[in-house]
């Protein structure tokens, strides 16, 4: 039953800001600490329990998969009821703060990617002496 | 008849916003096929044109919410509101595997925390340079460094403006568009070409959409390495930035 799987979902979603609400509080801050990542790790969680038992058919996982699925549709709506004209105001941050941290994500994937050894970069791609896609 | 319609549409606010995001989506579909050759990834435009939306509603009613503000539209507040939200980001880890996730091991893990809190020390760095002091508007305009997922939710978390909201927002949607346009160009500079860098990229890079569209377009086969990563992306970003990132600002700015 496809609602099983929605259910599932609901009852992770209201958990999770349960504990991020309780987390808020002990932490004396009056706001919900985490609350939607601590639903995210009880739902694979469930997943990682109920998958090897079979619990989860299809029709089930479906219920979750459909919320899942429209998630860039929810956030189109959520980005059409920000306040953009105040935003604009805001002047150039928003393309600064994303073009400094794509540069120094960068940097840093390039340098990590580096210390990976000519042999294991050869192993995969035995056919290939040039880089992929370009 | 105009006004028929226009009664309907008020009285059925929310399944009129379903039907008014699925046209957004399909415009949006359209434009990065054609106009863009799949470059740009289709949900990025749809968010582009929702913020256009907003901005629209705004200048038309003077209000703070957007396209929400136009009476007709008023259901999309519902759709985007902070429940149906909350709900869609958590279903999304049910598509993380757990077993493949082991698989990415201790690199992504190091990986997708640099991928966390460098962006956020630039973004909220560079939100104060510009003025934005104070410990709220720097956490969420840094969050939104991250993903322009983790933005807003930091930002309804920790009580930010609809204006740093939004700044947030057009702070990750800027970053997913340059990871999905850049990152075919960069390829070399960052050595994608093996699924271990694919995971380190998915994990520093962030932003599902940006991660998964640049390495479509670099090398399909490195596509579920990057993603199954980044997928973690916003869990992690979700769950640091109303806390631990949120007290250490606070800690710092005051």
């Amino acid at each position: 039953m496809i609602i099983y799987g929605t259910a599932l979902l609901a009852c992770c979603h209201l958990l999770g800001i349960f504990l991020g609400d309780m987390l808020g509080s002990l932490l004396g801050v009056k706001a919900n600490v985490g609350g939607v990542g601590i639903a995210m790790l009880l739902l694979i969680f469930a997943r990682m329990v109920m998958v090897p038992r079979k619990l989860l058919p299809e029709a089930t996982e479906a219920g979750v998969g459909y919320w899942g699925a429209m998630y860039i549709p929810v956030v189109v709506a959520m980005a059409a009821q920000q306040n953009v004209v105040a935003a604009l105001h805001g002047g150039p941050v928003a393309l600064l703060a994303a073009l400094a941290a794509v540069v120094v994500c960068g940097c840093c994937i390039a340098a990590i990617n580096r210390t990976e050894s000519p042999e294991s970069i050869a192993a995969i791609n035995p056919d290939q002496s040039q880089p992929l896609g370009i | 008849m105009l006004e028929l319609f226009e009664k309907a549409a008020r009285q059925n606010g929310l399944v009129m916003a379903f039907a008014v995001v699925g046209i957004i989506v399909l415009l949006s579909g359209k434009i990065s096929r054609t106009l863009t050759f799949g470059r740009i990834h289709g949900s990025a435009i749809a968010i582009s044109i929702g913020l256009l939306l907003a901005y629209w509603g705004g200048t038309q009613t003077g209000g703070k919410n957007g396209l929400v503000d136009v009476t007709l539209f008023g259901g999309i507040g519902l759709m985007g509101g902070a429940m149906l939200r909350d709900f869609a980001i958590v279903a999304t880890a049910f598509e993380v595997q757990a077993t493949e996730a082991r698989k990415a091991g201790l690199i992504g893990i190091v990986a997708l925390f640099l991928g966390t809190i460098l962006p956020f020390i630039v973004g909220a760095a560079i939100a104060r340079a510009f003025g934005y002091t104070d410990a709220i508007s720097m956490t969420t305009i840094g969050a939104g460094a991250v993903t322009y997922i983790v933005g807003p939710v930091t930002g309804a978390a920790i009580g930010a403006s609809s204006e740093v909201m939004a700044l947030s927002i057009a702070t990750g949607l800027v970053k997913a568009i340059i990871v999905m346009v850049g990152t075919p160009v960069a390829a070399r500079f960052l050595g994608l070409k093996t699924p271990r860098s694919a995971m380190v990229f998915g994990g520093l890079a962030g932003t599902v959409s940006g991660v998964s569209a640049g390495l479509a377009a670099t090398d399909r086969r490195l596509v579920p390495y990057g993603a199954l990563v980044a997928t973690f992306h916003t869990g992690l970003g979700c769950l640091l930035g109303p806390s631990l990132l949120f007290f250490v600002t606070k800690a710092i700015v005051g």
